[in-house]
Protein backbone atom coordinates (compact mmCIF):
# COMPACT_ATOMS: atom_id res chain seq x y z
CA UNK A 1 0.00 0.00 0.00
CA UNK A 2 1.27 3.39 -0.99
CA UNK A 3 0.81 6.10 1.66
CA UNK A 4 1.66 9.59 0.68
CA UNK A 5 2.52 12.42 3.04
CA UNK A 6 -1.05 13.82 3.20
CA UNK A 7 -2.62 10.39 3.89
CA UNK A 8 -0.05 9.72 6.58
CA UNK A 9 -1.03 12.93 8.42
CA UNK A 10 -4.72 12.06 8.08
CA UNK A 11 -4.14 8.64 9.59
CA UNK A 12 -2.23 10.12 12.50
CA UNK A 13 -4.92 12.76 13.15
CA UNK A 14 -7.66 10.12 13.00
CA UNK A 15 -5.82 7.90 15.48
CA UNK A 16 -5.26 10.78 17.85
CA UNK A 17 -8.93 11.84 17.72
CA UNK A 18 -10.02 8.28 18.48
CA UNK A 19 -7.72 7.86 21.45
CA UNK A 20 -8.72 11.32 22.75
CA UNK A 21 -12.38 10.34 22.73
CA UNK A 22 -11.52 7.12 24.57
CA UNK A 23 -9.52 9.06 27.14
CA UNK A 24 -12.42 11.48 27.67
CA UNK A 25 -14.43 8.65 29.13
CA UNK A 26 -16.44 7.35 26.21
CA UNK A 27 -14.90 3.91 26.58
CA UNK A 28 -16.07 1.87 29.54
CA UNK A 29 -13.24 0.86 31.84
CA UNK A 30 -12.90 -2.50 33.46
CA UNK A 31 -14.43 -2.31 36.93
CA UNK A 32 -11.86 -3.40 39.47
CA UNK A 33 -11.32 -2.36 43.05
CA UNK A 34 -8.99 -3.28 45.84
CA UNK A 35 -9.71 -3.44 49.52
CA UNK A 36 -6.71 -3.09 51.79
CA UNK A 37 -4.91 -6.42 52.26
CA UNK A 38 -6.02 -8.25 55.38
CA UNK A 39 -3.02 -7.73 57.63
CA UNK A 40 -3.34 -10.71 59.99
CA UNK A 41 -3.33 -13.53 57.45
CA UNK A 42 -0.31 -15.56 58.63
CA UNK A 43 0.61 -13.55 61.72
CA UNK A 44 1.27 -15.48 64.92
CA UNK A 45 -1.75 -15.23 67.20
CA UNK A 46 -1.09 -15.37 70.96
CA UNK A 47 -3.73 -15.29 73.71
CA UNK A 48 -3.11 -13.20 76.80
CA UNK A 49 -4.84 -11.10 79.44
CA UNK A 50 -5.02 -7.32 79.31
CA UNK A 51 -2.62 -5.90 81.95
CA UNK A 52 -4.73 -2.92 82.97
CA UNK A 53 -7.67 -3.32 85.36
CA UNK A 54 -9.22 -6.13 87.39
CA UNK A 55 -11.78 -6.96 84.70
CA UNK A 56 -9.02 -9.02 83.07
CA UNK A 57 -10.16 -9.00 79.44
CA UNK A 58 -8.82 -11.64 77.09
CA UNK A 59 -6.73 -10.30 74.23
CA UNK A 60 -5.32 -11.69 71.00
CA UNK A 61 -1.84 -10.43 70.16
CA UNK A 62 -0.69 -10.63 66.55
CA UNK A 63 3.04 -10.66 65.86
CA UNK A 64 5.27 -10.57 62.80
CA UNK A 65 6.56 -13.83 61.45
CA UNK A 66 5.30 -17.42 61.68
CA UNK A 67 7.71 -18.50 64.41
CA UNK A 68 10.64 -19.29 62.11
CA UNK A 69 14.07 -19.26 63.73
CA UNK A 70 15.37 -16.35 61.68
CA UNK A 71 12.37 -14.08 62.14
CA UNK A 72 12.22 -11.74 65.11
CA UNK A 73 8.63 -11.47 66.25
CA UNK A 74 7.12 -8.11 67.07
CA UNK A 75 3.56 -7.42 68.16
CA UNK A 76 1.80 -5.16 65.64
CA UNK A 77 -1.86 -5.58 66.43
CA UNK A 78 -4.04 -6.43 69.44
CA UNK A 79 -7.76 -7.02 69.60
CA UNK A 80 -10.21 -8.65 71.99
CA UNK A 81 -10.45 -12.42 72.30
CA UNK A 82 -13.97 -13.46 71.25
CA UNK A 83 -13.57 -16.80 73.06
CA UNK A 84 -12.80 -15.17 76.41
CA UNK A 85 -15.82 -15.30 78.75
CA UNK A 86 -15.07 -11.94 80.36
CA UNK A 87 -15.12 -9.62 77.37
CA UNK A 88 -16.13 -11.83 74.39
CA UNK A 89 -14.03 -9.77 71.98
CA UNK A 90 -14.67 -6.29 73.37
CA UNK A 91 -11.98 -3.97 74.72
CA UNK A 92 -12.17 -0.53 76.35
CA UNK A 93 -10.21 2.41 74.85
CA UNK A 94 -7.14 1.55 76.93
CA UNK A 95 -7.22 -2.10 75.93
CA UNK A 96 -7.89 -1.22 72.30
CA UNK A 97 -4.70 0.88 72.29
CA UNK A 98 -2.46 -1.72 73.97
CA UNK A 99 -0.12 -2.01 71.00
CA UNK A 100 1.13 1.54 71.59
CA UNK A 101 1.56 0.77 75.30
CA UNK A 102 3.81 -2.18 74.40
CA UNK A 103 6.00 -0.07 72.14
CA UNK A 104 5.98 3.05 74.33
CA UNK A 105 9.47 4.43 75.01
CA UNK A 106 8.30 5.13 78.59
CA UNK A 107 7.49 1.48 79.30
CA UNK A 108 9.36 -0.07 82.25
CA UNK A 109 11.07 -3.27 81.06
CA UNK A 110 13.50 -4.16 83.90
CA UNK A 111 13.94 -3.58 87.66
CA UNK A 112 15.27 -0.20 88.68
CA UNK A 113 16.25 1.22 92.06
CA UNK A 114 16.42 4.77 93.38
CA UNK A 115 18.89 4.64 96.27
CA UNK A 116 18.20 6.64 99.41
CA UNK A 117 19.38 10.22 98.86
CA UNK A 118 19.67 9.78 95.11
CA UNK A 119 17.40 11.30 92.49
CA UNK A 120 18.30 8.86 89.72
CA UNK A 121 16.92 5.50 88.80
CA UNK A 122 19.56 2.81 88.36
CA UNK A 123 19.02 -0.42 86.45
CA UNK A 124 19.61 -3.61 88.45
CA UNK A 125 19.30 -7.31 87.64
CA UNK A 126 16.26 -9.38 88.59
CA UNK A 127 18.46 -11.41 90.99
CA UNK A 128 19.64 -8.26 92.75
CA UNK A 129 16.09 -6.93 92.93
CA UNK A 130 14.76 -10.13 94.51
CA UNK A 131 17.70 -10.21 96.90
CA UNK A 132 17.19 -6.62 98.05
CA UNK A 133 13.42 -6.93 98.42
CA UNK A 134 13.81 -10.13 100.45
CA UNK A 135 16.44 -8.48 102.64
CA UNK A 136 14.15 -5.46 103.33
CA UNK A 137 11.19 -7.73 104.08
CA UNK A 138 13.19 -9.93 106.42
CA UNK A 139 14.56 -6.95 108.36
CA UNK A 140 11.16 -5.34 108.68
CA UNK A 141 9.40 -8.57 109.65
CA UNK A 142 12.05 -9.42 112.26
CA UNK A 143 11.62 -5.95 113.79
CA UNK A 144 7.84 -5.63 113.68
CA UNK A 145 6.24 -9.09 113.65
CA UNK A 146 3.49 -9.39 116.29
CA UNK A 147 3.17 -12.91 117.63
CA UNK A 148 0.72 -12.32 120.46
CA UNK A 149 -1.64 -9.40 121.19
CA UNK A 150 -2.05 -7.61 124.53
CA UNK A 151 -4.34 -10.37 125.81
CA UNK A 152 -1.74 -13.02 125.04
CA UNK A 153 -3.73 -14.48 122.12
CA UNK A 154 -1.58 -15.75 119.21
CA UNK A 155 -2.20 -13.46 116.19
CA UNK A 156 0.96 -13.87 114.06
CA UNK A 157 0.53 -10.61 112.16
CA UNK A 158 2.90 -8.36 110.28
CA UNK A 159 1.34 -4.92 109.83
CA UNK A 160 4.28 -2.78 108.69
CA UNK A 161 4.55 -4.15 105.14
CA UNK A 162 1.90 -4.41 102.46
CA UNK A 163 1.67 -6.31 99.19
CA UNK A 164 0.42 -4.88 95.91
CA UNK A 165 -0.68 -7.86 93.83
CA UNK A 166 -1.86 -8.24 90.25
CA UNK A 167 -5.57 -7.68 89.65
CA UNK A 168 -6.04 -9.75 86.53
CA UNK A 169 -4.40 -13.02 87.58
CA UNK A 170 -5.71 -16.51 87.12
CA UNK A 171 -7.17 -18.36 90.11
CA UNK A 172 -3.92 -20.27 90.51
CA UNK A 173 -1.77 -17.12 90.61
CA UNK A 174 -4.25 -15.55 93.06
CA UNK A 175 -4.07 -18.64 95.30
CA UNK A 176 -0.26 -18.49 95.29
CA UNK A 177 -0.29 -14.76 96.10
CA UNK A 178 -2.59 -15.34 99.05
CA UNK A 179 -0.62 -18.36 100.27
CA UNK A 180 2.61 -16.35 100.20
CA UNK A 181 1.35 -13.17 101.88
CA UNK A 182 -0.79 -14.86 104.54
CA UNK A 183 1.95 -17.31 105.48
CA UNK A 184 4.18 -14.32 106.26
CA UNK A 185 1.41 -12.84 108.40
CA UNK A 186 0.86 -9.94 106.03
CA UNK A 187 -2.59 -8.30 106.28
CA UNK A 188 -2.38 -5.36 103.88
CA UNK A 189 -2.94 -7.03 100.53
CA UNK A 190 -4.35 -4.93 97.72
CA UNK A 191 -4.27 -4.70 93.94
CA UNK A 192 -4.51 -2.03 91.28
CA UNK A 193 -8.09 -2.87 90.35
CA UNK A 194 -9.05 0.74 89.73
CA UNK A 195 -6.75 2.02 87.02
CA UNK B 1 -7.24 -8.34 47.38
CA UNK B 2 -8.93 -7.43 44.12
CA UNK B 3 -12.67 -7.34 43.79
CA UNK B 4 -13.94 -7.84 40.25
CA UNK B 5 -16.89 -6.15 38.58
CA UNK B 6 -19.24 -8.69 40.12
CA UNK B 7 -18.57 -7.31 43.59
CA UNK B 8 -18.98 -3.68 42.50
CA UNK B 9 -22.31 -1.93 42.42
CA UNK B 10 -21.26 1.60 41.45
CA UNK B 11 -18.07 3.29 40.35
CA UNK B 12 -17.38 7.03 40.41
CA UNK B 13 -17.24 9.03 37.14
CA UNK B 14 -18.08 5.97 35.06
CA UNK B 15 -20.98 6.39 32.63
CA UNK B 16 -21.37 2.64 32.23
CA UNK B 17 -21.96 0.71 35.42
CA UNK B 18 -20.73 -2.89 35.55
CA UNK B 19 -23.35 -5.59 35.23
CA UNK B 20 -24.07 -7.42 38.48
CA UNK B 21 -24.01 -11.13 37.72
CA UNK B 22 -23.71 -12.41 41.29
CA UNK B 23 -26.24 -10.16 42.97
CA UNK B 24 -27.04 -12.49 45.85
CA UNK B 25 -24.72 -10.69 48.26
CA UNK B 26 -25.55 -10.11 51.90
CA UNK B 27 -26.14 -6.41 52.43
CA UNK B 28 -24.26 -5.53 55.61
CA UNK B 29 -24.98 -2.80 58.13
CA UNK B 30 -23.57 -1.28 61.29
CA UNK B 31 -26.11 -0.31 63.92
CA UNK B 32 -25.13 2.34 66.47
CA UNK B 33 -27.42 2.35 69.47
CA UNK B 34 -26.94 5.90 70.74
CA UNK B 35 -29.03 5.07 73.82
CA UNK B 36 -26.50 2.54 75.16
CA UNK B 37 -23.32 4.38 74.17
CA UNK B 38 -21.28 5.59 77.16
CA UNK B 39 -18.86 7.68 75.05
CA UNK B 40 -15.75 5.73 76.09
CA UNK B 41 -14.10 6.21 72.64
CA UNK B 42 -12.89 2.61 72.41
CA UNK B 43 -14.24 2.65 68.84
CA UNK B 44 -12.01 5.64 68.02
CA UNK B 45 -8.94 3.87 69.39
CA UNK B 46 -9.73 0.54 67.74
CA UNK B 47 -10.30 2.34 64.41
CA UNK B 48 -6.92 4.09 64.55
CA UNK B 49 -5.21 0.90 65.70
CA UNK B 50 -6.63 -1.30 62.94
CA UNK B 51 -6.17 1.23 60.17
CA UNK B 52 -2.63 2.18 61.23
CA UNK B 53 -3.60 5.81 61.81
CA UNK B 54 -2.27 8.04 64.55
CA UNK B 55 -3.72 11.52 64.62
CA UNK B 56 -1.76 14.40 66.09
CA UNK B 57 -2.34 14.95 69.81
CA UNK B 58 -4.61 17.98 69.85
CA UNK B 59 -5.74 20.60 72.34
CA UNK B 60 -8.57 20.34 74.85
CA UNK B 61 -11.27 22.62 73.48
CA UNK B 62 -13.35 22.55 76.66
CA UNK B 63 -15.62 19.63 75.75
CA UNK B 64 -15.20 15.89 75.65
CA UNK B 65 -15.03 15.81 71.83
CA UNK B 66 -11.47 14.70 71.11
CA UNK B 67 -10.40 15.23 68.39
CA UNK B 68 -12.80 18.12 67.91
CA UNK B 69 -13.68 17.05 64.36
CA UNK B 70 -13.18 14.22 61.89
CA UNK B 71 -9.77 14.33 60.20
CA UNK B 72 -7.98 12.29 57.55
CA UNK B 73 -6.41 10.40 60.47
CA UNK B 74 -9.54 10.15 62.65
CA UNK B 75 -12.25 8.39 60.66
CA UNK B 76 -14.69 8.28 63.54
CA UNK B 77 -15.26 10.68 66.47
CA UNK B 78 -17.70 10.79 69.33
CA UNK B 79 -19.96 13.87 69.26
CA UNK B 80 -21.27 14.98 72.66
CA UNK B 81 -24.43 17.09 72.88
CA UNK B 82 -25.97 18.41 76.08
CA UNK B 83 -29.71 19.01 75.68
CA UNK B 84 -32.61 19.51 78.05
CA UNK B 85 -35.39 17.06 77.36
CA UNK B 86 -38.35 16.00 79.57
CA UNK B 87 -37.25 18.57 82.15
CA UNK B 88 -33.81 17.08 82.70
CA UNK B 89 -30.36 17.20 81.22
CA UNK B 90 -29.60 14.56 78.60
CA UNK B 91 -26.12 13.84 77.38
CA UNK B 92 -26.48 12.58 73.83
CA UNK B 93 -23.37 10.87 72.49
CA UNK B 94 -23.22 10.01 68.81
CA UNK B 95 -20.44 8.13 67.05
CA UNK B 96 -19.92 10.13 63.88
CA UNK B 97 -18.39 8.80 60.68
CA UNK B 98 -19.25 7.58 57.20
CA UNK B 99 -22.87 6.41 56.87
CA UNK B 100 -22.23 4.23 53.78
CA UNK B 101 -25.31 5.57 51.96
CA UNK B 102 -27.11 3.41 49.43
CA UNK B 103 -27.00 6.48 47.13
CA UNK B 104 -23.66 8.01 48.04
CA UNK B 105 -23.29 11.74 47.38
CA UNK B 106 -19.48 11.44 47.43
CA UNK B 107 -19.54 8.86 44.66
CA UNK B 108 -21.92 10.97 42.57
CA UNK B 109 -19.76 14.08 42.94
CA UNK B 110 -16.40 12.36 42.36
CA UNK B 111 -14.87 13.21 38.95
CA UNK B 112 -12.10 10.59 39.04
CA UNK B 113 -13.05 7.24 37.50
CA UNK B 114 -12.94 4.46 40.05
CA UNK B 115 -11.80 6.60 42.98
CA UNK B 116 -14.99 5.82 44.89
CA UNK B 117 -16.52 2.36 44.73
CA UNK B 118 -19.73 0.99 46.12
CA UNK B 119 -19.52 -2.74 46.72
CA UNK B 120 -22.47 -5.08 46.35
CA UNK B 121 -22.58 -5.55 50.14
CA UNK B 122 -23.25 -1.82 50.55
CA UNK B 123 -19.80 -0.60 51.62
CA UNK B 124 -18.69 2.68 50.02
CA UNK B 125 -14.91 2.67 49.79
CA UNK B 126 -12.32 5.17 48.55
CA UNK B 127 -9.65 3.87 46.16
CA UNK B 128 -6.95 6.28 47.21
CA UNK B 129 -4.60 5.59 44.29
CA UNK B 130 -7.24 7.00 41.93
CA UNK B 131 -8.07 9.98 44.16
CA UNK B 132 -7.04 13.34 42.68
CA UNK B 133 -7.66 15.32 45.89
CA UNK B 134 -10.24 17.69 44.43
CA UNK B 135 -12.45 17.51 47.54
CA UNK B 136 -15.71 17.22 45.60
CA UNK B 137 -16.62 14.18 47.74
CA UNK B 138 -16.69 16.48 50.79
CA UNK B 139 -19.18 18.86 49.14
CA UNK B 140 -21.15 15.90 47.81
CA UNK B 141 -21.48 14.23 51.23
CA UNK B 142 -24.77 15.06 53.03
CA UNK B 143 -23.09 14.21 56.36
CA UNK B 144 -19.81 16.16 55.85
CA UNK B 145 -17.58 13.14 56.48
CA UNK B 146 -14.58 12.80 54.08
CA UNK B 147 -11.40 14.71 54.86
CA UNK B 148 -8.33 15.48 52.73
CA UNK B 149 -4.93 14.49 54.07
CA UNK B 150 -2.52 17.38 53.44
CA UNK B 151 0.44 14.99 53.18
CA UNK B 152 -0.67 13.09 50.08
CA UNK B 153 -3.62 15.31 49.09
CA UNK B 154 -6.05 12.40 49.02
CA UNK B 155 -9.47 12.03 50.66
CA UNK B 156 -10.02 9.54 53.47
CA UNK B 157 -12.96 8.24 55.50
CA UNK B 158 -14.24 5.12 57.24
CA UNK B 159 -14.02 2.02 55.03
CA UNK B 160 -16.42 0.04 57.27
CA UNK B 161 -13.23 -2.06 57.62
CA UNK B 162 -13.80 -3.46 54.12
CA UNK B 163 -10.59 -5.50 54.58
CA UNK B 164 -12.07 -7.23 57.64
CA UNK B 165 -15.57 -7.61 56.20
CA UNK B 166 -14.16 -9.17 53.01
CA UNK B 167 -12.64 -12.01 55.07
CA UNK B 168 -15.78 -12.38 57.19
CA UNK B 169 -14.96 -10.30 60.27
CA UNK B 170 -16.86 -7.41 61.82
CA UNK B 171 -15.40 -3.86 61.72
CA UNK B 172 -12.85 -3.02 64.44
CA UNK B 173 -15.12 -0.48 66.18
CA UNK B 174 -17.96 -3.01 66.39
CA UNK B 175 -15.75 -5.69 67.89
CA UNK B 176 -14.29 -3.48 70.60
CA UNK B 177 -17.50 -1.74 71.82
CA UNK B 178 -17.74 -2.68 75.54
CA UNK B 179 -21.45 -1.88 75.93
CA UNK B 180 -22.53 -3.50 72.68
CA UNK B 181 -23.83 -0.16 71.42
CA UNK B 182 -22.27 -0.85 68.00
CA UNK B 183 -23.55 -3.96 66.23
CA UNK B 184 -22.80 -5.47 62.85
CA UNK B 185 -24.68 -7.93 60.68
CA UNK B 186 -26.96 -8.12 57.67
CA UNK B 187 -29.01 -4.99 57.15
CA UNK B 188 -32.21 -6.98 57.74
CA UNK B 189 -30.95 -8.38 61.03
CA UNK B 190 -29.84 -4.96 62.19
CA UNK B 191 -33.24 -3.47 61.37
CA UNK B 192 -34.95 -6.24 63.32
CA UNK B 193 -32.63 -5.74 66.28
CA UNK B 194 -33.23 -1.98 66.13
CA UNK B 195 -36.99 -2.52 66.12
CA UNK B 196 -36.71 -4.47 69.39
CA UNK B 197 -34.61 -1.72 70.95
CA UNK B 198 -37.06 0.97 69.81
CA UNK B 199 -39.97 -0.98 71.34
CA UNK B 200 -38.12 -1.21 74.64
CA UNK B 201 -37.22 2.49 74.63
CA UNK B 202 -40.87 3.38 74.05
CA UNK B 203 -41.84 1.48 77.20
CA UNK B 204 -39.19 3.45 79.09
CA UNK B 205 -40.51 6.93 78.40
CA UNK B 206 -39.03 7.68 74.98
CA UNK B 207 -42.19 7.84 72.91
CA UNK B 208 -40.36 9.22 69.88
CA UNK B 209 -37.61 6.59 69.84
CA UNK B 210 -36.81 5.29 66.40
CA UNK B 211 -34.34 4.09 63.79
CA UNK B 212 -32.34 6.57 61.69
CA UNK B 213 -32.07 5.07 58.20
CA UNK B 214 -32.77 8.15 56.04
CA UNK B 215 -34.71 7.64 52.82
CA UNK B 216 -33.23 10.74 51.18
CA UNK B 217 -29.96 8.89 50.49
CA UNK B 218 -31.68 5.56 49.79
CA UNK B 219 -31.08 4.33 53.32
CA UNK B 220 -27.68 3.91 54.95
CA UNK B 221 -25.46 1.00 55.94
CA UNK B 222 -24.64 2.72 59.22
CA UNK B 223 -27.84 3.28 61.17
CA UNK B 224 -28.64 4.87 64.52
CA UNK B 225 -31.13 4.01 67.23
CA UNK B 226 -32.16 7.42 68.63
CA UNK B 227 -34.24 8.29 71.71
CA UNK B 228 -35.54 11.34 69.84
CA UNK B 229 -35.86 10.09 66.28
CA UNK B 230 -38.27 12.95 65.50
CA UNK B 231 -35.46 15.48 66.08
CA UNK B 232 -32.15 13.98 64.90
CA UNK B 233 -30.59 17.47 64.82
CA UNK B 234 -30.36 17.24 68.64
CA UNK B 235 -27.54 14.75 68.08
CA UNK B 236 -24.85 17.27 67.14
CA UNK B 237 -26.72 18.36 64.03
CA UNK B 238 -27.53 14.99 62.48
CA UNK B 239 -29.51 16.08 59.39
CA UNK B 240 -33.24 15.43 59.56
CA UNK B 241 -33.69 14.79 55.86
CA UNK B 242 -30.24 14.26 54.35
CA UNK B 243 -30.09 14.35 50.57
CA UNK B 244 -27.46 14.86 47.92
CA UNK B 245 -27.09 18.61 47.30
CA UNK B 246 -29.22 19.89 44.36
CA UNK B 247 -26.08 21.49 42.92
CA UNK B 248 -24.39 18.08 42.70
CA UNK B 249 -27.57 16.55 41.28
CA UNK B 250 -27.88 19.28 38.61
CA UNK B 251 -24.21 19.18 37.75
CA UNK B 252 -23.66 15.42 37.66
CA UNK B 253 -27.20 14.36 36.78
CA UNK B 254 -28.05 16.90 34.09
CA UNK B 255 -25.17 19.17 33.07
CA UNK B 256 -22.58 16.44 32.69
CA UNK B 257 -24.60 14.27 30.24
CA UNK B 258 -25.57 17.49 28.43
CA UNK B 259 -21.92 18.46 28.08
CA UNK B 260 -21.13 14.97 26.79
CA UNK B 261 -23.90 15.26 24.21
CA UNK B 262 -22.62 18.73 23.27
CA UNK B 263 -19.10 17.42 22.80
CA UNK B 264 -20.30 14.50 20.70
CA UNK B 265 -22.56 16.83 18.66
CA UNK B 266 -19.72 19.22 17.87
CA UNK B 267 -17.52 16.32 16.71
CA UNK B 268 -20.40 15.04 14.57
CA UNK B 269 -21.06 18.55 13.20
CA UNK B 270 -17.40 18.88 12.27
CA UNK B 271 -17.52 15.56 10.45
CA UNK B 272 -20.68 16.43 8.49
CA UNK B 273 -19.30 19.88 7.70
CA UNK B 274 -16.20 18.21 6.26
CA UNK B 275 -18.31 15.80 4.18
CA UNK B 276 -20.94 18.36 3.06
CA UNK B 277 -19.05 21.62 2.70
CA UNK B 278 -15.53 20.37 2.54
CA UNK B 279 -12.35 21.90 3.85
CA UNK B 280 -11.58 25.57 3.38
CA UNK B 281 -9.35 26.11 0.35
CA UNK B 282 -6.94 28.99 0.35
CA UNK B 283 -7.87 31.41 -2.40
CA UNK B 284 -5.03 32.44 -4.67
CA UNK B 285 -6.52 35.94 -5.12
CA UNK B 286 -6.29 36.60 -1.37
CA UNK B 287 -2.57 36.15 -1.53
CA UNK B 288 -2.29 38.55 -4.41
CA UNK B 289 -4.27 41.13 -2.44
CA UNK B 290 -1.94 40.63 0.51
CA UNK B 291 1.01 41.33 -1.69
CA UNK B 292 -0.57 44.46 -3.01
Amino acid sequence: MQVNRRQFFKLCAGGMAGSTIAALGFMPEKALADVRNYKLLRATETRNTCPYCSVGCGILMYSLGDGAKNAKSEIFHIEGDPDHPVNRGALCPKGAGLVDFIHSPNRLKHPEVREAGSNEWKRISWEEAFERIARHMKADRDANFVEKNADGVTVNRWLTTGFLAASASSNEAGWLTHKFTRSLGMLAVDNQARV
Amino acid sequence: MSLQSQDILRRSASPTQPPIAREHKVEVAKLIDVTTCIGCKACQVACSEWNDLRDEVGENVGVYDNPADLTAQSWTVMRYSEVEENGKLEWLIRKDGCMHCAEPGCLKACPSPGAIIQYANGIVDFQSEHCIGCGYCISGCPFNVPRINAKDNKAYKCTLCSDRVTVGQEPACVKTCPTGAIRFGSKDDMKAYAADRVEELKTRGYAQAGLYDPEGVGGTHVMYVLHHADRPQLYHGLPEKPAISPVVRLWKGFLKPLATVGLAASVLFGFFHYIGVGPNRADETDHEEDKA
